[in-house]
Order: C-alpha cells, then sequence, then structure tokens
C-alpha cells in the first residue's frame, strides 16, 4: 500500500519536450513509472520517447486516460500549467518547477480550493515516489528501498535523499516519500500527507522533515498530537540560519521571530514527536522508535 | 527584493497615493536647491534599504537654509547603522528631501501575504509612527487585519473593517478607500512581498498622505516588471553575495570559520546546524543546486575562499541526478586550478559513490574524506579547533 500513487497510476508530463522534462521522465519510465503521455502545446502529434505527445491536457487525458500529471515548464508557465491539469481534472499534479511567483501560487490555491479531490503537491519540489511503484518527480530512484513501513514528507530536495538514504541504510523501507515543496505557497501540505499515511494500513511510522519559516511545522504538530495513530520522528533543518534572510528556498526565512527552528523543534516535542536534533544520527532513531 | 523610499513613492504616484512633495539627490549643493524650490521646513532622509533610520540619525527636520546644509552634510556619507543594518551599517549615498507636512494623526497600514491562509492581509493601525511589532507585542487590540482573497481581490467592505477599525472621521472615509485600494491595486500588480506605509498621517488640514513608503518585489515575479529590476541598487549588495549570485550560486555569509558547500537548501541549512554541532561555527550558506557542475564547484570554492576567516571547507554532496563521480571530478579539476590553501573535507554519497571517492582517492589532493555527516562535521571541526 502506499498514498497518492501506485502501479496503476498514469503519468502525463507537462513540458515533455524541454530538456529537462526530456531527462526525467526517461528517468520515470526506466524506474517503472506508467508515463502515458506528454503535453507541449504546438507539438501534439509528435513522439518523445516513445510517449505520445498532446497539445492539451484536456486531449492527452482524453485519450490516454491520464490520471496524475508531472510539471517541468519553466516559471512564468507553471502556474497555467498547474490550472490546466486542474480543469482537466488530473487527480494528482506534481509541479517540479522552482521560482514560481508567490502572487501566482496564491490564486493557484484559492482555486485549488474549491477542487477537494484534486491534489496538487509542489511547486518547487523533488515529487512524490512509491518504492518500486510509480515515481513522478526528479529524486534518484534508486535510494528508496520499496515495501515500508515508513511515510516520509519533507519541505526539502536532496534532504529528503539524505533521510531516505539513511532509513534504507538500517533497513527500514518507505510507503511514500512526498516531497512537499520550498515555496511559501505551496500545494498538499504536511497534515494532508500526515492524514494519509494515518489511514494507509502499510504505512506504521512517519519521518516529517521541516525547515525555518512559516507555521506549518507548527500545525502539523498539533494535528499529531490530536489524531495521529502511527510514531512520527521529526526533523527540522536551520537552527544556525540568521533571521531574515532566505536560505535558499523562497519559503524559509525567519521574519519578525517567526518561523524559528527552535520554535518548531519545541512544538514538535510538546506534541509528541520524536524529535531527531543531529541529521546524522536520523536513521539511527528511526531504527530505535520504529522497530 | 528591495526598493528605496523615493523608488516606492514614485511608484505610490503613479498609482495616485498622496505622498510629500520632494526630490533625489546625491550632492549637498543639488539637496539644498531641492529643498530652497519645496519652502521649509524639509525632511532630509537617507534612503538606505534598512528601516529604523529615524533612531540611526538618519532622518532629520530642517527649519533653515543651513539646517538644511548641515544635515545634507551629516547624512550624505555617513555609516548608517540601525537595528537592520546590523553593527557594520550601511553607507548613505542618496538623499530624499520632502516639504515638511503639519501633522495631525499618524496610522499604520501595509499588506503582506499570508502563506497558511492563502490570502492578502491588510494591517492598519491608529498607532502609526512606532515600531508595529512593539504595537502588536504590548496593545495587539489596537492592529486591525483584514483578509483577502486573491481571486474576489478587494471589495467595499474590506476596506469598510479597516475604515471603522482605524475609527476615521465620516470626510475622510472617500479618500481613505480611494487610497487603499490603490495601494492593494499596486500591490497585485508588481507581486509584491510586503508594501508598508508608516506613517500614514492625516495632516492638519485633513488630507491623507504617506509620509513613508516600504515595498518588497517577490524576486521570482521581476521577469515581468523590467521597471523594478531597473530599480536594483547594487549599492545594497553584499559584494560576495552578488559575485555568487552571477555563478547561480546561493551564498550567505554567517562569520564563522567553518566553509561549506552543499548541493540542496535544505541540506545546506542541515549540514551548517551538524558543522555548529560539532563544536564549529559555520562560514556560510552556499547552496550549488541539484544541477551542480564542475564550474559551479570552482567558483564555489572561490567565493568561499575569499573569506579570509574559513580555515576548513566541508563539502556535503547527496548525488542524486548529479552523479558523485562527476561532481569528483569537479572537485579535483577545481582544487588543482585554484590551489586550495585550506583543507577540505568530503562527504559524498548516493549516484556513483564509489567511483567518485576513487576519483578523489587518486587525485593526489589532500582532501579528507568523511564517512557520513557525523562524521564529517566532527573531522572539520577538529580541524578549525
Amino acid at each position: 500500500m502506499s498514498i497518492l500513487v501506485n502501479r496503476e497510476t498514469r503519468v502525463l508530463v507537462q513540458g515533455i519536450t524541454g530538456k529537462e522534462g526530456q531527462f526525467h521522465t526517461q528517468q520515470c519510465i526506466a524506474y517503472g513509472t506508467k508515463v502515458v503521455a506528454g503535453v507541449t502545446p504546438g507539438k501534439g502529434g509528435q513522439k518523445m520517447d516513445g510517449v505520445p505527445v498532446f497539445n492539451t491536457v484536456q486531449e492527452a487525458r482524453n485519450q490516454t486516460g491520464a490520471n496524475a500529471s508531472m510539471i517541468l515548464v519553466p516559471p512564468p508557465f507553471a502556474a497555467d500549467a498547474i490550472l490546466e491539469s486542474i480543469d482537466a481534472e488530473v487527480e494528482v499534479i506534481v509541479c517540479i518547477t522552482e521560482g514560481v511567483p508567490v502572487m501566482d501560487m496564491l490564486r493557484v490555491k484559492n482555486y485549488l480550493a474549491t477542487k477537494p479531490t484534486i491534489r496538487l503537491i509542489g511547486p518547487n519540489c523533488p515529487g512524490i515516489i512509491t518504492p518500486g511503484e510509480c515515481k513522478i518527480g526528479i529524486m534518484p530512484g534508486a535510494i528508496h528501498t520499496p515495501g515500508g513501513p515508513v511515510g516520509v514528507v519533507s519541505r526539502s530536495g536532496t534532504l529528503t535523499y539524505e533521510v531516505v538514504h539513511q532509513l534504507t541504510q538500517v533497513g527500514l523501507g518507505q510507503t511514500t516519500c512526498v516531497g512537499i515543496g520550498g515555496d511559501p505557497v505551496n500545494g498538499t501540505g504536511f497534515i494532508d500527507c500526515l492524514k494519509a499515511f494515518n489511514e494507509d494500513p502499510a504505512t506504521k511510522a512517519v519521518v516529517m522533515v521541516g525547515e525555518i519559516g512559516g507555521n506549518a511545522e507548527e500545525q502539523a504538530s498539533a494535528w499529531i498530537k490530536a489524531y495521529m495513530k502511527k510514531p512520527v520522528v521529526g526533523f527540522i533543518a536551520g537552527l544556525t540560519a540568521p533571521p531574515g534572510r532566505r536560505m535558499g528556498h523562497a519559503g524559509a526565512i525567519v521574519s519578525g521571530g517567526q518561523g524559528t527552528a527552535s520554535a518548531k523543534i519545541e512544538s514538535m516535542q510538546q506534541c509528541g514527536i520524536y524529535v531527531c536534533k543531529d541529521l546524522g544520527s536520523l536513521g539511527k532513531l528511526c531504527k530505535e522508535v520504529f522497530t | 527584493m528591495k526598493i528605496h523610499e523615493y523608488q516606492a513613492k514614485e511608484l505610490f504616484r503613479k498609482y495616485k497615493v498622496p505622498t510629500p512633495e520632494g526630490g533625489v539627490s546625491d550632492t549637498v549643493q543639488e539637496i539644498e536647491k531641492i529643498a530652497a524650490g519645496l519652502g521649509l521646513p524639509v525632511a532630509v532622509k537617507a534612503q538606505i534599504h534598512a528601516g529604523g533610520r529615524g533612531k540611526g540619525g538618519g532622518v532629520k527636520v530642517a527649519r533653515t537654509s543651513e539646517e538644511v546644509t548641515a544635515a545634507a552634510k551629516a547624512i550624505l556619507g555617513m555609516t548608517l547603522v540601525t537595528k537592520q543594518t546590523g553593527p557594520e551599517g550601511r553607507v548613505v549615498k542618496t538623499i530624499l528631501v520632502e516639504k515638511g507636512v503639519a501633522i495631525k494623526k499618524e496610522m499604520y497600514l501595509s499588506i503582506v501575504p499570508d502563506r497558511s491562509t492563502a490570502t492578502l492581509t491588510i494591517i492598519a493601525s491608529q498607532d502609526g509612527g512606532m515600531d508595529i511589532e512593539e504595537v502588536a507585542a504590548k496593545t495587539p487590540e489596537r492592529i486591525i487585519k483584514v483578509p483577502v482573497n486573491p481571486i474576489t481581490g478587494i471589495r467595499g467592505y474590506h476596506v469598510g473593517r479597516v475604515m471603522f477599525g482605524l475609527e476615521l472621521e465620516k470626510e475622510l472615509m472617500k479618500e481613505f478607500s480611494a487610497i487603499l485600494k490603490s495601494l492593494y491595486a499596486l500591490f497585485v500588480d508588481y507581486d509584491c512581498s510586503m508594501v508598508e506605509i508608516n506613517p500614514l498621517i492625516i495632516t492638519e488640514d485633513n488630507k491623507i498622505i504617506a509620509l513613508d513608503a516600504k515595498m518588497d518585489i517577490d524576486s521570482n515575479a521581476l521577469y515581468r516588471h523590467p521597471d523594478v529590476v531597473a530599480m536594483h541598487d547594487p549599492n545594497e549588495d553584499d559584494p560576495t553575495e552578488a559575485e555568487a549570485a552571477k555563478f547561480n550560486l546561493n551564498y550567505i555569509n554567517l562569520g564563522g570559520n567553518v566553509g561549506n558547500m552543499v548541493n540542496g537548501a535544505g541540506l545546506a541549512m542541515a549540514t551548517m546546524d551538524i558543522i555548529k554541532q560539532a563544536g564549529a561555527e559555520p562560514a556560510n550558506f552556499l547552496d550549488v543546486g541539484g544541477g551542480a557542475n564542475a564550474e559551479m564547484v570552482e567558483n564555489g570554492f572561490r567565493i568561499i575562499l575569499s573569506d579570509s576567516k574559513v580555515k576548513g571547507i566541508l563539502i556535503n554532496i547527496f548525488g542524486g541526478i548529479l552523479r558523485c563521480d562527476v561532481l569528483a571530478q569537479g572537485v579535483v579539476q577545481a582544487a588543482k586550478k585554484i590551489q586550495l590553501s585550506v583543507p577540505v573535507v568530503v562527504r559524498m554519497e548516493g549516484t556513483n559513490v564509489e567511483e567518485g571517492r576513487r576519483i578523489l582517492g587518486e587525485s593526489g589532493l589532500k582532501l579528507i574524506n568523511a564517512t557520513d555527516l557525523a562524521d564529517a562535521a566532527k573531522k572539520v571541526a577538529e580541524i578549525v579547533a
């Protein structure tokens, strides 16, 4: 079992003919993902590595039955790409693109709120993977181990790879790993993923990786305390980050004393989350807590 | 991207948000001329991006022409230290001179996006002219917050909630309403991440004027605002950070002595944290990105080493799409080219890591191999201890 995506998921790629789109489509196919369509306006009718290309998402969905989308288009076109997939009722939309203007995402997020069955992951994220079944994103497939029991949800990219690698090293496989993205306004949040992991019988424990900025971790901690039936290990990056500076991710900023790593760690601890303070020992801690 | 007060006021005027009459210059002579043209008294205001200018001595009211000259001389070229500039301060290169106005009341007005509710929030208070965070802490009931859904945009009732909250006189409501709607339009049109007027004043003759103006524009949206890009003031940039940005590297100086180079922002932050936990101080944040190549690694080395405090470097790369062997070749090439002057600890993991380690091992360079993150942090901390 898994959350959101599995071996039945049929993926279309928006921006498949671009350099990034082509490369990562090949990687996803090599991992075993069912990539059934690509979309690039004006290039409909072509084939890219055997995948049929369509002019519009609606056409791609109608012809191939695609029910998930991976978006790899430049930032000025990302909001349009997401909205097009929402209107075509693609169920899981994964936007990898980094650098989408916040104003665009504010509008997308409010429109998305009117479509409760559609799930957006990202933007500015590595994507989502159910190991051994379906990879929609840019993460290295090989570091993952299929079969669970751990679900992973994270705001980061390479930091998630580090966490997954350590889990694999200590013999803990993963059900699904979701990178929710490093932007201030994104689609699926921590709580959405935690809810799904809570209900997934194969997921026995969860690792949650946060960072400075905003209060999503605090809200998630409160939710965990109230509803989570499974143990959660948490990690927060950015204890040494200076206030007022954006640390790479658009959303990673401590402003007006809000969004500090120590406040997040404290709220996690108060809500019964096992907090890992030293990234080097995360795998070991999970092994202790989860087995 | 932040812009100066005088630049924000140019945009205010374009959107019919009233500002005091004024002019900008970088010479004392010109400032005297502008002041004479405006008529006394005038306000002489240092133009730097940081807030708290008044307390730092960067804003002066001049009532005579002698005072104008004295204020201009004192402020131009001064190193202005405020709570936002850090102890090193900022050298003032430009001054805004504005006609003095008689103030009846000072208010506060700002718009910011709220990330958790995906709305734009209007924040207002009758207690303008002070530090708004202080007002929020001491008298939170004096702060009005009105969320606006970006799909509906600003409506009459939003404006009403702000105006009644501010206990505005009836005869000022029409004017205030126009100003707030214009400010909202400016915010949306220009992809702002913050617009703040502190204070927004009511004058003795009952007019509403934006006495100050702060604007911050979403860097991700600059591609659609060439007029804002043209407002960029290189004076406000940290020279090393600007140099790094040229090579698509995200660098922030942190003042410690362990330089570090990492792929990905989250892992970079976690690496800084682990350096600190091992008992050393990180010198920087440096994200070379997911698609780092040999050239980026070389530039990263150069930028880290331009900081003379750096006594050791930790490279932490999680190879995913970027393969470890490719990265190792980049490190070797870069290290040979720039002649490394400090010890370098390398921790690599991920795709093709064995091949990467072999390349580093056979390079003849004095690179210290770390087996995992904890080991890497310990080794680099020992070097600088």
